[in-house]
């Protein structure tokens, strides 16, 4: 085999162009959950898919040492932290639509799409995570 | 009614890989396939004869809706079944590690 | 009112924190869980009193009203298994403060033991039945991963079989839940229990009931399904195995059938019928299986597989006074199988043997953690006065006036042959001659004597449950069973 790592130079290269673009659309599903059908699970799914498909195309070096997993592992709970402060200030009687808050766009119904973001955020960190995780293990039993 | 036997039979099919499968990545696949038989299942039930999709606009009217519940349910049912997936792969790798076979015949240490 | 929601934040908060920072900083994630237990073994004790003067909470979601929304309901029965959960997790995590020192990343540890309690206590609390499955497959995972912890050969395998059957069942309780609404178009179980009175019981009503008896039935480890409990419950860590074997099954599995079988579906004799027979066939299965074992901890999973039949034979009997000893008993073996595992695991951590055959005389050198494990043979065996003695017999005392003498004299019999295994573990662990190897071991951490002295002290004065002062804690429990669809009502007026 070829000494480099990954899949052949076409996948390579289209894969440098479509990835910005799945991840683009992984964030326009989060942003607009509250309109239209989507929300923090599905746009979280498309972004986790993103990273995947650079790791499939080029291997798993591709990230370097800047994305660890335990880089993941903190943004994943931060991303579950802020849900659930977010959630559980809706029960203890503070709004989650701040009286006069209402912007204009995207925040026309107030901090909704606060949960959104950081339900994205857990579920995508999560699964690439996940993948990394299982990668890992299997590399581990190939020495 | 024959789709709900669709279902069934779907899930039968999971249960036979459940069952009789010896490599336990196909005993994973099984579980998989009798998840994605009860999410479909739960689906169907939420179906109204000639019903359209249950968004609600301005202009338009609620009859003939499909039933939403259903569809809200499965959303959480298969991010379950995925939690579930993942564990049991993990699970698999690390038991490759130390047993060295997937074979689940051989996989019996503990016995009594 | 809004306590209610705090069961579930604290430890889901608790594990979120841990799992954030408890790489960084020391001894964090230990703090998060012993702080959170206790709070919550705090407000259970509150919410128990709150029962005494209102018999029925609820809080709704977002404050819109069921059924149409979510809500979260509380009676005496919920008031009991949550005050058993909340305080075997707090002994149990106190007990991990030191035990955990063998495996290795305590903070992820605590993390997955903060989100099987919030798991547990959500299924508890929950009103509607999606909810409970979703938390039911929350504790699930978490159990899954917890018992492939220390990740031996052994562990792995007996946690892959233990999450393909546990999975399996979960399947089953969606494929009846579904069912459920196909016929009532509802999830609110007060709401379903309204319907189903209304309309007339076809077979629908049966095939649901058989697909939650063994749904239910496998993640309480009734007999045909218990083929997982005993490795299991043996090789995970043993702060582990105690809440696994102490409250885990018991709200996944008995807590969650009797809800749906005696208030959602109606009890009808036949369901009794199954439910005294499947008791009676765990009980013996489990002593007789639990005699020949030489490994401390499958001997105590067989145990719990025993004791748990006489829970549901007492439940099938059905007349008050057998479901005020099925309930007590639960309670009682809660607190006391919880303190054989954690007596188990440390013997494990001072000798890091597990066989009967290799210990002996232990009771020299390991004197709290014989002191110990006396008091909990004992009262799993049933000697008076300790609390498993007055459980066992007002369930043998039902079963007589019940007329069935027969399964009455099989409980007896079953009763002594724990009796002899219990004194077979004592003999063979703590007396006799202590083995020169065993010269150098000491006695357990600080913490872990701590909290098996709690529990000991709780296993003694047990009894005292049963006094008319304190008996309403008991009584309301057994009252909720007992009154079957009442549920309905007292749920409809409690939202308002």
């Amino acid at each position: 085999m070829k000494n480099e790592t990954g899949m052949t130079l076409i996948v390579k290269t289209v894969t440098r162009l479509t990835t910005g673009l799945i991840m683009i659309y992984g964030i326009y599903i989060i942003l607009h959950g509250h309109v239209s059908p989507g929300g923090g699970f599905a746009g979280g799914v498309i972004i986790a898919l993103s990273l995947i498909h650079l790791v499939l195309a080029f291997g798993k070096d591709v990230l370097g040492r800047k994305f660890t997993i335990e880089r993941g592992v903190f943004l994943m709970s931060l991303g579950a932290l802020v849900y659930l402060v977010y959630s559980a200030a809706g029960f203890m009687g503070k709004r989650q639509i701040p009286e006069g808050a209402a912007g204009s766009g995207i925040f026309n119904t107030g901090l909704i799409p606060l949960g959104d973001i950081s339900l994205g955020l857990l579920t995508g960190i999560g699964l690439f995570v996940i993948f990394m995780l299982l990668v890992s293990l299997a590399d581990r039993e190939e020495k | 009614m024959s789709l709900y036997f669709l279902c069934f039979i779907l899930f039968c099919v999971g249960l036979y890989a459940v069952l009789r499968k010896r490599n336990i990545i196909k005993i994973i696949i099984g579980i998989g396939i009798i998840e994605y038989a009860v999410n479909l299942f739960i689906i169907l039930l939420g179906y109204r004869l000639q019903g359209r999709a249950p968004i609600l606009s301005g202009d338009q009217e609620v009859l003939n809706m499909v039933d939403p519940l259903p569809q809200a349910m499965v959303l959480t049912t298969i991010v379950v079944g995925l939690a579930v997936v993942v564990i049991l792969t993990g699970l698999a790798i690390r038991i490759y590690e130390k047993y060295g076979t997937f074979d689940i015949t051989k996989i019996r240490r503990l016995r009594g | 009112m809004t306590i209610l929601p705090f069961f579930i934040i604290i430890p889901l908060a608790g594990a979120f924190l841990s799992a954030l920072l408890g790489r960084r900083v020391k001894l964090f994630s230990d703090a998060t869980a012993v702080l959170s237990c206790g709070a919550l073994t705090l407000f259970s004790l509150n919410v128990v009193k709150l029962i005494g003067a209102h018999k029925f909470l609820a809080y709704n979601m977002g404050g819109w009203m069921p059924p149409l929304g979510l809500s979260l309901a509380l009676d005496g029965l919920s008031s009991l298994i949550l005050v058993a959960v909340n305080l075997v997790s707090l002994m149990a995590a106190v007990y991990a403060v030191s035990y955990m020192r063998i495996y290795t990343e305590k903070w992820k540890f605590f993390s997955l033991f903060l989100l099987m309690l919030a798991g547990m206590n959500g299924v508890v609390l929950s009103s509607d039945m999606f909810n409970l499955y979703v938390f039911l497959e929350v504790a699930s995972i978490s159990g899954y991963a917890l018992v492939a912890f220390g990740t031996e050969p052994e562990d792995l395998e007996a946690a892959f079989k233990y999450a393909v059957m546990g999975s399996l069942a979960s399947v089953f309780i969606l494929l009846g839940i579904a069912l459920l609404y196909g016929y009532t178009s509802t999830l609110n179980m007060a709401d379903i229990s309204v319907v189903l009175s209304s309309k007339p019981r076809g077979t629908l009503v049966g095939f649901v009931s058989v697909l939650f008896l063994a749904g239910f039935g496998l993640k309480a480890a009734l007999v045909p399904f218990h083929a997982w409990l005993p490795d299991a419950h043996s090789s995970a860590p043993s702060p582990v195995s105690a809440v696994l074997s102490g409250v885990f099954i018991k709200t996944l599995g008995i807590y969650a059938m009797m809800r749906v079988f005696f208030n959602v579906l109606g009890i009808s004799d036949k369901v009794l019928l199954i439910l005294m027979v499947l008791g009676v066939l765990s009980m013996v299965a489990g002593a007789l299986l639990a005699i020949i074992k030489n490994d401390i901890k499958r001997m105590f999973a067989y145990s719990s597989i025993s004791q748990v039949g006489y829970i549901i034979f007492a439940l099938g009997i059905g007349t008050p006074l057998a479901l005020l000893g099925g309930l007590f008993h639960l309670f009682n073996h809660a607190m006391f199988k919880s303190l054989l595992f954690l007596d188990a695991g440390a013997i494990e951590y001072s000798t890091g043997k597990r066989s009967l055959e290799k210990l002996g005389g232990l009771s020299s050198k390991l004197k709290v953690t014989g002191f110990t494990s006396l008091i909990g043979s004992m009262s799993i065996s049933g000697i008076p006065p300790l609390a498993g003695f007055w459980s066992k017999l007002i369930i043998i005392i039902a079963a007589l006036q019940s007329g069935y003498f027969g399964f009455a004299s099989i409980a007896v019999i079953v009763s002594i042959i724990t009796l002899a295994y219990y004194t077979k573990f004592q003999t063979f662990a703590f007396y006799g001659k202590l083995d020169e190897a065993y010269s150098y071991i000491k006695e357990a951490a600080l913490s872990m004597k701590v909290s098996m002295l709690a529990l000991s002290l709780i296993c003694i004065a047990g009894g005292l449950l049963l006094l008319p002062s304190m008996r309403p804690f008991l009584q309301s429990a057994a009252d909720v069973l007992s009154n079957g669809s009442g549920y309905a009502g007292a749920f409809l007026g409690a939202v308002k």
